[in-house]
């Protein structure tokens, strides 16, 4: 092995190579966003147990223009996450058997879609008839 | 007939000798509408440049050593075509997140310590005289190893993992789906064996779930799905150990 030395390649700029790698990059940016809306959530869970005008003080604030817009890069941000994870789902567990037969990786990805975008269509008909 | 087309081949060289780093030399190759890209550096090593060195046998997609980055994507060059790539160029570079041992060949001697480590054989639960007759299966029990035994260690599933090519000590997503095809086998016995690879930083708690290894592996191991089941047995592993004497390792 005289003289001979194996050449290693740098990965700088790795996720930009790929637009598959740039698709999983957003993918992984937009976890936080999910995790900052519980925390929205559960602060309102927590000022409606202080009581009525603790709770009313929380829903101004959410309707100042700029949480407004927060709230819309939210929805673009989740909708995005909920989208890729789904399609990545099927290949977290073991395939599903219905009748003995194999169901197509695909059949998970759809009913993860449609089960999210049900319940989010149930809680905004819930939110606009209160 | 027709005067024969041609394509420009780029393909990174590197020798480990003379040169400080790699760089691209470009040939231009007359292919027909059967060729693959391998055929067309088989052709330059016949005809333009005898010193280019590249791996390859089966030229069938079976033997797994002629895999590349063919454009920036980890394929065998054997099924791939090199009509596919008109009128543009095609760029060949060795497997990514390989050290280069010279052209094309890299070296995948960290791959080879890896496969060691998972103990790529059945275990047999109690030795059995071969009078006593084969161990039988049923086609569910087949299938559920199966698809994860059809892995031909091409390593191309490795150039597509950026964990791999961040911490080279993760154990990957070849050796893995290699490992799942033992343990659910319903032959072999030898789970417990194999769990501390799997329970370790470096073993399936690296991965990401990037999931491009599945995209890339040119016989549908879905070796993705190999390391992200394995999670799950890895978590029921650790909390059963609170409550079994051997844990989740049966």
């Amino acid at each position: 092995m005289t003289g001979r030395k194996a050449y290693v390649r740098s990965m700088t700029g790795w996720w930009w190579r790929n637009p598959f790698f740039v698709r999983y990059m957003l993918r992984e940016l937009t976890a936080p966003f999910v995790a900052v809306y519980a925390v929205i959530l559960l602060v309102g869970l927590a000022r409606l147990a202080q009581g009525e005008a603790a709770y009313n003080a929380w829903l101004a604030t959410l309707r100042h223009p700029a949480s407004i817009l927060f709230h819309w890069l939210l929805f673009i941000a989740i909708t995005y996450h909920a989208i890729t994870l789904w399609k990545v789902m099927p290949k977290t567990m073991a395939r599903l058997r219905l009748a003995g037969r194999a169901l197509p990786e695909f059949t998970v990805t759809l009913c993860g879609w449609l089960a999210t975008l049900t319940a989010s269509v149930a809680f905004y008909v819930l939110v606009l008839r209160s | 007939m027709a005067e024969p087309r041609t394509i420009e081949m780029e393909v990174l060289r590197y020798h480990p000798e003379r040169d400080f780093e790699p760089h691209f030399q470009s040939y231009r190759v007359p292919f027909t509408h059967d060729m693959s890209v391998l055929q067309g550096l088989q052709y330059i090593k016949d005809h333009l440049d005898g010193s280019l060195t590249f791996r390859w046998s089966c030229r069938m997609a079976v033997c797994g050593s002629c895999g590349h980055m063919v454009n920036g994507v980890p394929r065998l060059s054997c099924s791939t075509f090199l009509r596919d790539y008109l009128p543009g160029k095609v760029r060949l570079e060795p497997l990514n997140h390989f050290p280069i041992v010279r052209d094309l060949a890299i070296d995948q001697s960290d791959f080879l310590k890896k496969l060691e480590a998972i103990k790529p054989y059945l275990y047999p639960a109690e030795d059995k005289p071969v009078e006593s007759g084969e161990y039988l299966q049923t086609p569910e029990q087949l299938e559920r190893f199966y698809p994860f035994s059809q892995c031909i260690n091409c390593l191309l599933c490795y150039s597509a993992c950026p964990q791999y090519g961040l911490n080279p000590g993760f154990i990957g997503p070849g050796a893995m789906a290699l490992l799942h095809r033992y343990n659910t086998d319903s032959r072999d016995a030898g789970r417990a064996e194999r769990m501390e690879v799997v329970n370790a930083e470096e073993g399936v708690w690296s991965c990401t779930l990037v999931g491009y290894c599945s995209e890339v592996c040119p016989k549908g191991v879905n070796p993705a799905n190999a390391v992200n089941q394995n999670k799950v047995t890895s978590a029921l592993d650790y909390f059963l150990r609170f409550v079994m004497p051997r844990g989740g390792r049966r």
